[in-house]
């Protein structure tokens, strides 16, 4: 039906690459960050609540530039990383993965918190007097709870990374093959004469693959619903 | 069995406990804002006293001068409340088995057998807690708590959420447990008929006070 160019799938492998990965990798992060949120009082929760949102305010090209400006060679961090354990972001598919992963964070964790203020803390206290260490607590009352909650941040946020591109091209470029991801492709196909085409293609592509992210997301809201009313 | 001996300030309520039992069945008698809540979720551990010592069955759990606190999952209770509080995503044979797995506890078939058979819950087990009556769901609690193999069992009005043919419904049940299960209990109540059938000794706590203690004929 579509009849997409090698090219043009090697974006979408890496685009998809790079969403899944980022993804997987802000998760452990979101969750722990979103059951700080929800769970805890402490001194600077409002300064740290508004640095996780601030990608979605930021201008991307300003998100970009301060990561390029950390984990670029010659950044803080970057320069560490590269010289002692030998993890290269800049101009990395890697880089990219970072890049889409922080856009990702504030739309990965804020399903996460909400389903897990939504559970009846009694519960939890219920399965203390069972027994339950607060580690055990966690992992077999707040979490399976929450679960739908996650994999909609984790669909949300997948959503978000494959579509990133602001942050992404200023940090990592847009190199064929290594961070040439479909928005990054597109961008690119509609400034080069006869791109239409392929520009066409991939818009499609990217419509489909959003669509169905929101559609999945919203089918496990609905599952969190269920579950918490026990049927 | 139980000691408790305890102050606790909660913001304008003080409450301030003193008595020791070694009955089966403890009552704890009062109106409702008496402190009979709190005071059970203080043995529990849920709640911590300002002042002074709880000893559940020879071990020191709360001491506040020696600065003891022993956390509520590591004090081998059991605690039904008044609104059940199942695991909603999990069946009624898993919440059931929840305590054992928590503790690490060999599974006991013969317990769990005759736990099931006290309550009459064989026939609920592949079921919902969302699936289940209000009676069910606190039958079932009553199963959890005790498979959960606890020295003391805490129950905090457990019939207080049902209306009057469920609780005689299992009212029957409860005797029972009394008679055969061989756990000593604390049980909350502000009914005096439930109480009459249930408990061995009575705690009466009017506004944070313990105004009376005794044989059952102290209701009177």
């Amino acid at each position: 039906m579509l009849d997409i160019s090698p090219a043009e799938w090697t974006a979408i492998l890496l685009s998809l690459r790079v969403a899944v990965i980022a993804t997987l990798v802000a998760t452990p992060f979101g969750i722990a960050l979103a059951w700080l949120l929800a769970r805890r009082d402490f001194w600077g929760k409002s300064v740290l609540d508004a640095l996780v949102h601030l990608p979605l305010v930021l201008p991307p090209v300003v998100t970009g530039y301060l990561l390029l400006l950390t984990f670029g060679r010659r950044g803080l961090v970057g320069g560490f990383l590269a010289d002692h354990l030998g993890i290269v972001f800049a101009f990395r598919w890697t880089g990219a993965a970072l890049a889409c992963g922080l856009m990702a964070f504030p739309l990965l964790v804020r399903p996460m918190r909400l389903s897990i203020e939504a559970i009846d803390r009694r519960l939890e206290q219920a399965a203390e007097t069972l027994g339950a260490a607060p580690w055990k607590v966690f992992f077999t009352v707040t979490l399976p709870l929450a679960l739908p909650g996650v994999l909609a941040g984790m669909v949300l946020g997948f959503a978000k990374a494959i579509g990133e591109f602001g942050a992404t091209i200023t940090f990592v470029s847009n190199i064929p093959g290594e961070t040439q991801t479909i928005s990054s492709a597109i961008y690119s196909l509609i400034q080069t004469p006869d791109g239409d085409a392929a520009a066409g293609r991939l818009v499609i592509v990217s419509i489909v693959l959003a669509l169905g992210a929101l559609i999945a997301a919203e089918w496990f809201a609905r599952r969190a619903t269920a579950r918490l009313h026990g049927n | 069995m139980l000691r408790v001996d305890i102050e606790k300030q909660l913001g304008e309520f003080s409450l301030s406990a003193s008595f020791a039992s070694e009955g089966r069945v403890i009552g704890l008698f009062g109106a409702s804002g008496a402190g009979k809540t709190s005071l059970v979720n203080m043995i529990a551990g849920l709640l911590r006293p300002d002042r002074g010592t709880i000893v559940i069955d020879g071990e020191t759990v709360d001491d506040s001068t020696a600065r003891i606190h022993v956390p509520t999952w590591r004090r081998r209770i059991g605690y039904v409340f008044q609104d059940a509080r199942l695991f909603p995503h999990l069946t009624v044979a898993q919440n059931l088995d929840y305590g054992r797995r928590m503790n690490g506890l060999a599974p006991d078939p013969a317990q769990h057998k005759r736990v099931i058979e006290l309550l009459d819950i064989g026939a609920l087990e592949g079921r919902r807690p969302g699936k289940l009556s209000g009676g069910e769901r606190q039958r079932v609690a009553l199963g959890r708590a005790l498979l959960s193999r606890p020295r003391l069992l805490l129950l905090d009005e457990p019939l207080g959420a049902l209306d009057e043919g469920r609780k005689l419904e299992i009212l029957p049940y409860l005797v029972r447990l009394r008679d055969e299960a061989n756990v000593p209990m604390v049980y909350v109540s502000h009914d005096v008929a439930e109480l009459r059938q249930l408990a061995t000794q009575i705690v009466m706590l009017k506004q944070g006070r313990v105004t009376s203690f005794g044989g059952v004929k102290v209701l009177t």
